[in-house]
C-alpha cells in the first residue's frame, strides 16, 4: 500500500488525462438535467407562446397589414399607378377599372368592407361607394368619367382617387402616420393633420405625464411606508404589510366605486369640506372625472407595486451602515442622504418603472374616473378596438405604446446598471 | 496613565424588567487596548453600543476625555468604530469611504486627499483606492474599515467583533496588524469579542463579562493564571473541576477534601472560611503523569479512559476523579505517551500553586 507510485499511476491521477468515456458520461448527465429543467418550464413557454407572443405578434402585424383596398380595387389601382392628383382627374381607364372592381365587389359582397376602409381616411367614402354600386349600370365605355360624375359629383374631384391610391398599398405605414397625428395629402406627401384632428400625440404626452406624476406621488407615499415596513419590529411590520396589501384583496371595481363615492361633487370629501366651511357650496372641488381623479385612484391602486420592491431593497440595507455613518461624524440627515438613500435607489427605480409601465397601460381606471381630460392612450386603443373597429390604428397605437415602454425599460436598466 | 474613558454606575435595560448591564464601573486608560470578552448575551456589545452612542444607559454616566457623553448623539462623540461585517458603504469606492468622515468634517480638499492617501498606504491598499468594497477580499475590507475608523484621528476606537467573519489564518494576521497599528498610533481601543484567544493575544487588559457583570478585569496573563472565579476559569482556556469542601486554611493556601479521606492543597482564591464548599480548578497542561517524588505537591491515582492524538500534543481522559473525565494535556515529546494506554492505572500530580480553590459553581 505504501509503495511509491509509479510514473504511469501519477499520470493517471492528473485531471488532464480524463478518459473519453467519463467525459461522455458527464455530458450525458448534464443533458438529462437540462432536459428535465426544460420539461418543467415547457407548459409556461407554451402558454406564453399561444396566449401572449402569437396574439401580440398578430396585433403588431395588423398595424401594417392593409389588404382590403389592394385586393378589392385591383384594376383601379393599376390604372392609377402613373397618375398623380396634380394631373387632374385620372384617365377613362381608371374609371372603367373602378366600375369593374365595384361590380366584382358587389358580386362577392365585399363592397361594404372596402367602403369602411376608405371611410377611415375619407369620411363619406362608404356611402359614396354604396350609392355608386347601385347606379353602376349608367356607366358605359363611351364616357365613364362623365357617367361617374353624374352619379355623384365627388367622382369629379381628384382627392377621392388620391385617397384610394393612398389606401391601396398591401402593407402600409399610414396607421402609424395616423397614430402620430400625420396624414398623406392626395399627392401622397406626409403632412401634419389639421389642427382639430390631432389628438394622439397629446394623448401620448398626457399618458406619460399622468404616469410619471402617479409614479412620483407613489414614491412620496411609498418611501416612508417601505421604510417603516423594513425597520419596524416583525410583528408590527406584518400588520402594516397586511394594510399595504389589503387593496390587492379587493376588486378593482369596488375600489374605484368607493373612490367615486368619496370624491364626487356630492361625495364625502366635498361634503366634509363644505360643512367645515373650507369651501363654499358653489366651490365644490372637481376631484373626479378629470385628470386629478385618474391620478388619485391610480396612485391608490398602484401604490403596493411601489412599496413592495422598495421594501425588499430596504430590507437588504445593512442597518450598521447608517450607524457607521453617524459614528464617523455624519448627522442623521447626512447619513440618510449619502448612505441610506443611494442604497435604496434601485428600489425606487424598480417601483417607479413598475408603476409607470402599469399606469401607461391602465384602462379601467381612466375609463371610469377620467372623465374627458383624464383619458389615456389605452382608452383610445380600446375605442378603436371595440367601437370604430379600426384595428390597424389600434395596433399602431399599441405598438407605439410598447416602444415607449421599451424605451423606459431600457433607460431603467441602464440607470440601475450605472448604480451598481 | 490617565483615564480616558469612565463608565460610572451604568445600568441598561431594554424592557424595564431585565437588566442587560448591571451596575457597571469601568475605567479605560489613554492608549490602552481593552477587550470586552464574554459569551453572547453577556452585555459586552451593549456596553460598546452605549460608548458609541447607539444606546442610552438607563442609569449612570459616560465620561470620555473629561466630557460628559451620556446623552450625546454618536456623530458628536468623535469615536471611531469598526463594525462586525465591516459596514463599508457599498455605493462608494474605497477612497470615498475613507474620505467620508473627513468630508462631513468639512476638511479642505487638499488635506483630505493627502490624508486619504496616507491612510491607504497605512493599510497597504493604495492600488485599490477606486475599487468598490464588494470587489475586495474579506481581509482587505477589514483593513478599509479599520483605516476609515482611524482616519479622523479619534482618541478612542471601538471594535465590535471585527474579525468574526474572517477565516482562521486571516484572523491571526489581522490580529497582528491591528496590534501593530495600535502600537504605532497609540490610540485607545475598546474591543469586543467572544474569541478568548483573540482577547488573550491582543489586549493590555481583558474584561470578562457574564450576565451583565464584569467577572474579572486584568491583564491576559493574570486572567489565565489567576482566574478570579469559576466562570472565568471555565471560560478562559480549559480546566478540570473538582468539587470539595475546605477543611483548613493555611496563609494563602487551603486544604480541600475532594473525596472521603482525600485532601489536596490548593491556592485560596474564592474561599474565605473552613467548611465552605469550593470548586478546584486545574489546567490540563499543568498536570504531570507519573511524577517523580518531590516534583509535585499532590499525587493522585487514576485510570486512563481514552487517549487522543493531536499531533503536537496528546490528551488523555482519566476516570476516577470526579463525575466528569479529568483531562491531561502532554506535549508530544519522545516517549510521552508510552505509559498512557486505555485501561492503565497511572499516578498524576500537580503543584499546589496550579490548583485554585474557587467559588462553588453549580454544574
Amino acid at each position: 500500500m505504501s509503495a511509491p507510485l509509479s510514473a504511469a499511476q501519477m499520470a493517471g491521477a492528473s485531471p488532464v488525462a480524463m478518459p473519453a468515456d467519463i467525459e461522455r458520461a458527464a455530458r450525458r448527465v448534464e443533458r438529462r438535467q437540462t432536459f428535465s429543467a426544460a420539461m418543467l418550464v415547457l407548459p409556461l413557454i407554451v402558454l406564453i407562446a399561444f396566449a401572449f407572443l402569437i396574439p401580440v405578434g398578430l396585433l403588431l402585424f395588423k398595424s401594417i397589414d392593409n389588404p382590403v383596398v389592394a385586393e378589392g380595387l385591383p384594376e383601379t389601382l393599376i390604372a392609377l399607378q402613373s397618375w398623380s392628383p396634380a394631373d387632374g382627374l385620372p384617365s377613362d381607364a381608371a374609371y372603367l377599372g373602378l366600375k369593374r372592381d365595384i361590380e366584382k365587389a358587389k358580386a362577392n359582397g365585399s363592397l361594404g368592407v372596402i367602403g369602411a376602409r376608405l371611410n377611415q381616411d375619407t369620411p363619406g367614402a362608404r356611402s359614396l361607394l354604396q350609392a355608386t354600386g347601385r347606379k353602376l349600370d349608367a356607366v358605359t365605355d363611351a364616357d365613364p368619367r362623365q357617367a361617374f360624375i353624374t352619379i355623384d359629383k365627388r367622382w369629379g374631384e381628384p382627392e377621392i382617387f388620391g385617397a384610394i391610391r393612398n389606401a391601396g398599398d398591401r402593407y402600409t405605414f399610414n396607421y402609424y402616420l395616423n397614430a402620430l397625428d400625420l396624414t398623406r395629402n392626395t399627392a401622397g406627401d406626409i403632412i401634419a393633420k389639421p389642427e382639430g384632428q390631432r389628438l394622439h400625440i397629446n394623448l401620448f404626452i398626457r399618458t406619460v405625464w399622468v404616469s410619471a406624476l402617479t409614479a412620483f406621488v407613489c414614491f412620496l407615499l411609498a418611501y416612508p411606508i417601505a421604510y417603516l415596513l423594513a425597520h419596524l419590529p416583525a410583528r408590527r411590520a406584518n400588520l402594516l404589510m397586511i394594510v399595504v396589501l389589503l387593496p390587492f384583496w379587493t376588486s378593482i371595481l369596488v375600489r374605484i366605486t368607493s373612490w367615486i363615492a368619496l370624491l364626487q361633487k356630492q361625495g364625502v370629501v366635498n361634503d366634509a369640506l363644505a360643512s367645515l366651511g373650507v369651501i363654499g357650496e358653489a366651490g365644490r372641488l372637481a376631484l373626479i372625472y378629470n385628470m386629478t381623479g385618474t391620478i388619485i385612484v391610480g396612485t391608490h391602486i398602484l401604490l403596493p407595486f411601489f412599496v413592495l420592491p422598495l421594501y425588499s431593497v430596504m430590507k437588504t440595507v445593512n442597518p450598521n451602515l447608517v450607524r457607521a455613518a453617524t459614528s464617523l461624524g455624519a448627522s442623521p440627515f447626512t447619513a440618510f442622504r449619502r448612505v441610506y438613500f443611494p442604497l435604496t435607489v434601485p428600489g425606487i427605480f424598480a417601483g417607479s418603472s413598475l408603476v409607470f409601465i402599469l399606469c401607461t397601460g391602465y384602462f379601467i381606471t381612466p375609463a371610469l374616473v377620467g372623465g374627458q381630460n383624464g383619458q389615456l392612450i389605452s382608452n383610445i386603443i380600446a375605442y378603436h378596438m371595440q367601437q370604430s373597429l379600426n384595428w390597424g390604428l389600434a395596433a399602431a397605437l399599441s405598438t407605439l405604446l410598447l416602444v415607449m415602454i421599451g424605451i423606459v425599460y431600457f433607460l431603467y436598466t441602464r440607470l440601475v446598471r450605472d448604480q451598481r | 496613565m490617565t483615564s480616558l474613558v469612565s463608565l460610572r454606575g451604568i445600568q441598561k435595560t431594554y424592557d424595564g424588567k431585565q437588566l442587560v448591564v448591571k451596575n457597571l464601573d469601568l475605567e479605560v486608560s489613554e492608549g490602552e487596548f481593552l477587550t470586552l470578552l464574554g459569551p453572547s448575551g453577556s452585555g459586552k456589545t451593549t456596553v460598546l453600543m452605549m460608548l458609541a452612542g447607539f444606546e442610552t444607559p438607563t442609569t449612570g454616566e459616560i465620561v470620555i476625555a473629561g466630557q460628559h457623553m451620556t446623552r450625546l448623539p454618536p456623530q458628536k462623540r468623535g469615536i471611531g468604530m469598526v463594525f462586525q461585517n465591516y459596514a463599508l458603504f457599498p455605493n462608494m469606492s474605497v477612497a470615498e469611504n475613507l474620505a467620508f468622515p473627513l468630508e462631513v468634517r468639512k476638511l479642505p480638499a487638499a488635506e483630505l486627499r493627502d490624508r486619504v492617501e496616507k491612510s491607504l498606504a497605512m493599510v497597504r491598499l493604495t492600488p485599490f483606492a477606486d475599487r468598490r468594497p464588494s470587489q475586495l477580499s474579506g481581509g482587505q475590507q477589514q483593513r478599509v474599515a479599520l483605516a476609515r475608523a482611524l482616519i479622523f484621528e479619534p482618541r478612542l476606537v471601538l471594535m465590535d467583533e471585527p474579525l468574526g467573519a474572517l477565516d482562521k489564518n486571516l484572523r491571526e494576521q489581522m490580529q497582528y496588524e491591528i496590534k501593530q497599528i495600535h502600537a504605532r498610533l497609540g490610540v485607545t481601543v475598546v474591543y469586543v469579542t467572544h474569541d478568548q484567544s483573540e482577547a488573550l493575544t491582543m489586549s493590555d487588559r481583558v474584561a470578562v463579562f457574564n450576565d451583565g457583570i464584569i467577572q474579572q478585569i486584568c491583564p491576559p496573563k493574570e486572567l489565565y493564571e489567576r482566574p478570579g472565579n469559576s466562570f472565568v476559569a471555565g471560560f478562559i482556556g480549559e480546566n478540570n473541576r473538582l468539587q470539595g469542601v475546605v477543611r483548613k486554611i493555611i496563609d494563602d493556601d487551603c486544604l480541600v477534601e475532594i473525596a472521603p479521606g482525600v485532601t489536596v492543597r490548593a491556592r485560596k482564591v474564592g474561599v474565605h472560611a473552613t467548611a465552605e464548599p469550593t470548586t478546584l480548578s486545574i489546567r490540563p497542561e499543568r498536570v504531570k503523569i507519573s511524577p517523580q517524588a518531590g516534583e509535585v505537591d499532590t499525587v493522585i491515582a487514576g485510570e486512563v479512559e481514552s487517549v487522543l492524538y493531536h499531533g503536537d500534543h496528546i490528551r488523555a481522559h482519566l476516570r476516577g476523579l470526579g463525575p466528569t473525565p479529568f483531562v491531561v494535556k502532554l506535549p508530544n515529546t519522545n516517549g510521552a505517551a508510552a505509559t498512557l494506554v486505555a485501561g492503565a492505572s497511572v499516578s498524576i500530580g500537580w503543584a499546589s500553586r496550579d490548583c485554585l480553590a474557587l467559588d462553588l459553581m453549580e454544574a
